[in-house]
C-alpha cells in the first residue's frame, strides 16, 4: 500500500529522512527545522526510542517562541507524541496540561486522548474545574480559557465514568461545539442514545462548519443510528465518506466482521457510502 | 415559462450563498441545454450546495452536457475537476473514458481519483459500437485493479464498487472469464485489505458475484 515513510515523504514533496529529520530535532540552531523535523516524524510514524526520547526532550523546550508567547515546537512534539502510542510520553505530556500555552494543552490532550491511558484521567478533569461558569473566552483570543472541546472528548474516549457529573453541565454551554464536545463524551461514557440524537440534530443546523464537526463526532463514537442522516445531510461527499467508515467500522467490529459475516445494519451503511462516491 | 437568460443572470448575479443554491436549482430544473456553459461554470464556485444543484442539472441533462465537460474540465481547481468528473461519472458517456482512465490513474486529489474510479464502473458500454465494447472495458479492468491498491481508503472503496459494476455488466457481454477475474481478484482482497470497511465492500462484491 505504499506507506512506507520514504514513499510517502516524497509525495509530500519534502525528502527527509528518519536520521535527518532526528538529527534537525536535536539541533536548536534552526527552530523552524525542529518544528518541521517533530511534524515529519509524527506524520510518519516513526517511533523508535531516540526519537520518542527526543520528542518528550523537545515538550520543555524553551527556544523556539512565537510571537504570543506560544511554544510552537511543544504543540508539534505533543502532537506527534499522540500518533506515536508510546505510553512513556504519558506523564510528560500530563505535565503539558499546566502549560501557560492553550495550544499546548490542547495538543496534550488530544495525545492523552489517542494513547488511551487512564493516567490522565484525573489531570483532565482538573482542567474542568470551575466548570461551566468557568469555562469563558479569553479577553483578546480566539478561544476559552482551556481546550473544553479536546478534554471532554478525551475523557469520553478515556472512559472516565467518574467524570459523567463534571461533563453533563457542559451541554449546555453557549458555544455550540462544547455542546457537541459533551454530547460525544456522555453518550461513549452512558451509552444514552439520547445524546448521539442530540448530535444528529446539529446535521441540520445552518452553519456548515457545526454540521461537519457533528457528523465527524458522530464517526468517531461509532453511532449506526446517524448513517441516514449523515448521507441526507449539506456537507461534502469527501466527509460523509469518513463519517460513514467511522460509523461501519465501529459496527463491523461489535458484530464480530468478519467472521460473522456481514449484518444488514451494515449492508445498509454500504450503500449509503456506494451513492456517495 | 420563465426565460433562459433570466435564469442564467439569476446564477450570475446571485449575493449569496443560499441564494446561488436556488438560483442554481431553478436553473438545473429549467433542463435547458443552454445552460450548460453555466451549471459547468458552477462547480468552480466553491459553493458545496450549489455545485451539487449544477451537477444534477448536469445529470439529468446527459449525454448532451458530456463534449462541453470535457472541453472544459479545469486543470487547476481540484475541486472544481471533482465535480465535473463526478457529473461524467453520473452521465455514464463512454466518450469520458480516456478522462477516466487517466484520472482514475494518476491525478493527486484523492477525490477526483474516487469520482473517477467510480465512474469507470458506471458506463453505458451499449451506448459503444459492438467491437469497442471489450478493450474498453478490458481497459478500465486495468486501471480499476490497480486502484484497488491505491493509497486512499475510499479510492480502493470505489474501486471495488467499480469491479462489482464492471463483473455484472461484463456478465451481460457473455465473458465469463473476466467475472471469474475478478471474483478472484475481490477474494484476495479479503484477506489482503487492512481498512475494515473496505474488506466489507469487497466482502459484499465478492457475495454478489458468487450467487450470480
Amino acid at each position: 500500500m505504499g506507506s512506507k515513510a520514504s514513499t510517502l515523504a516524497e509525495n509530500q514533496g519534502e525528502s527527509l529522512t528518519v536520521d535527518q529529520a532526528l538529527a534537525n530535532l536535536n539541533q536548536t540552531a534552526d527552530s523552524s527545522l525542529r518544528y518541521y523535523a517533530a511534524w515529519w516524524l509524527g506524520r510518519f510514524r516513526v517511533s523508535t526510542p531516540v526519537v520518542i526520547e527526543a520528542l518528550i526532550g523537545a515538550l520543555g523546550d524553551e527556544v523556539d517562541r512565537a510571537p504570543d508567547g506560544g511554544y510552537p515546537l511543544r504543540r508539534n512534539a505533543a502532537r506527534a507524541l499522540g500518533k506515536l502510542g508510546d505510553r512513556q510520553a504519558v506523564p510528560p505530556l500530563i505535565q503539558c496540561l499546566t502549560c501557560p500555552d492553550y495550544y499546548v494543552r490542547e495538543a496534550a490532550a488530544q495525545a492523552l486522548e489517542q494513547l488511551g491511558d487512564p493516567r490522565a484521567i484525573q489531570p483532565l478533569r482538573s482542567l474542568l474545574a470551575g466548570g461551566v461558569a468557568a469555562a469563558v473566552p479569553v479577553p483578546g483570543k480566539p478561544h476559552l480559557v482551556q481546550p473544553y472541546n479536546a478534554v471532554l472528548e478525551a475523557l469520553g474516549s478515556l472512559g472516565a465514568r467518574e467524570a459523567v457529573a463534571e461533563i453533563q453541565p457542559f451541554l449546555d454551554h453557549e458555544i455550540a461545539q462544547v455542546q457537541n464536545a459533551a454530547a460525544r463524551a456522555l453518550y461513549q461514557l452512558t451509552g444514552d442514545a439520547a445524546y448521539g440524537q442530540q448530535l444528529v440534530e446539529r446535521l441540520q443546523a445552518p452553519n456548515l462548519q457545526l454540521r461537519r464537526s457533528a457528523m465527524m463526532d458522530l464517526g468517531a463514537i461509532g453511532y449506526l443510528p446517524a448513517a441516514q442522516p449523515i448521507a441526507a445531510t449539506l456537507a461534502e461527499n469527501s466527509l460523509k465518506l469518513i463519517a460513514l467508515q467511522g460509523i461501519l467500522e465501529t459496527h463491523l467490529h461489535r458484530t464480530g466482521f468478519p467472521q460473522g459475516g456481514l449484518s444488514s445494519e451494515a449492508r445498509q451503511v454500504l450503500a449509503l457510502m456506494d451513492e456517495l462516491l | 415559462m420563465v426565460n433562459l437568460a433570466e435564469l442564467i443572470e439569476a446564477v450570475e448575479t446571485a449575493d449569496s450563498k443560499a441564494a446561488m443554491v436556488m438560483a442554481v436549482r431553478h436553473l438545473a430544473a429549467a433542463q435547458h441545454p443552454e445552460a450548460i456553459p453555466t451549471l459547468i461554470a458552477v462547480l468552480g464556485y466553491n459553493n458545496p450546495g450549489a455545485a451539487v444543484a449544477a451537477v444534477d442539472g448536469l445529470v439529468t441533462l446527459g449525454r448532451p452536457a458530456v463534449p462541453a465537460l470535457l472541453d472544459q474540465l479545469d486543470g487547476y481547481n481540484y475541486g472544481a475537476r471533482a465535480w465535473a468528473i463526478r457529473a461524467l461519472a453520473l452521465i455514464g458517456d463512454p466518450l469520458a473514458l480516456p478522462v477516466l482512465l487517466e484520472t482514475a490513474a494518476g491525478d493527486f486529489a484523492l477525490s477526483v481519483r474516487r469520482a473517477a474510479v467510480r465512474g469507470l464502473g458506471n458506463l453505458n458500454w451499449e451506448w459503444l459500437a459492438a467491437d469497442q465494447v471489450l478493450p474498453a472495458q478490458s481497459q478500465a479492468l486495468q486501471v480499476l485493479r490497480q486502484s484497488t491498491q491505491d493509497p486512499e481508503w475510499v479510492v480502493r472503496y470505489a474501486a471495488v464498487v467499480g469491479l462489482e459494476t464492471l463483473a455484472l455488466a461484463r456478465l451481460k457481454s457473455t465473458n465469463r472469464a473476466t467475472v471469474e477475474a475478478i471474483a478472484h481478484h475481490l477474494q484476495a482482497m479479503l484477506t489482503a485489505e487492512e481498512t475494515p470497511a473496505v474488506q466489507a465492500r469487497a466482502w459484499l462484491a465478492f457475495e454478489v458475484l458468487r450467487q450470480l
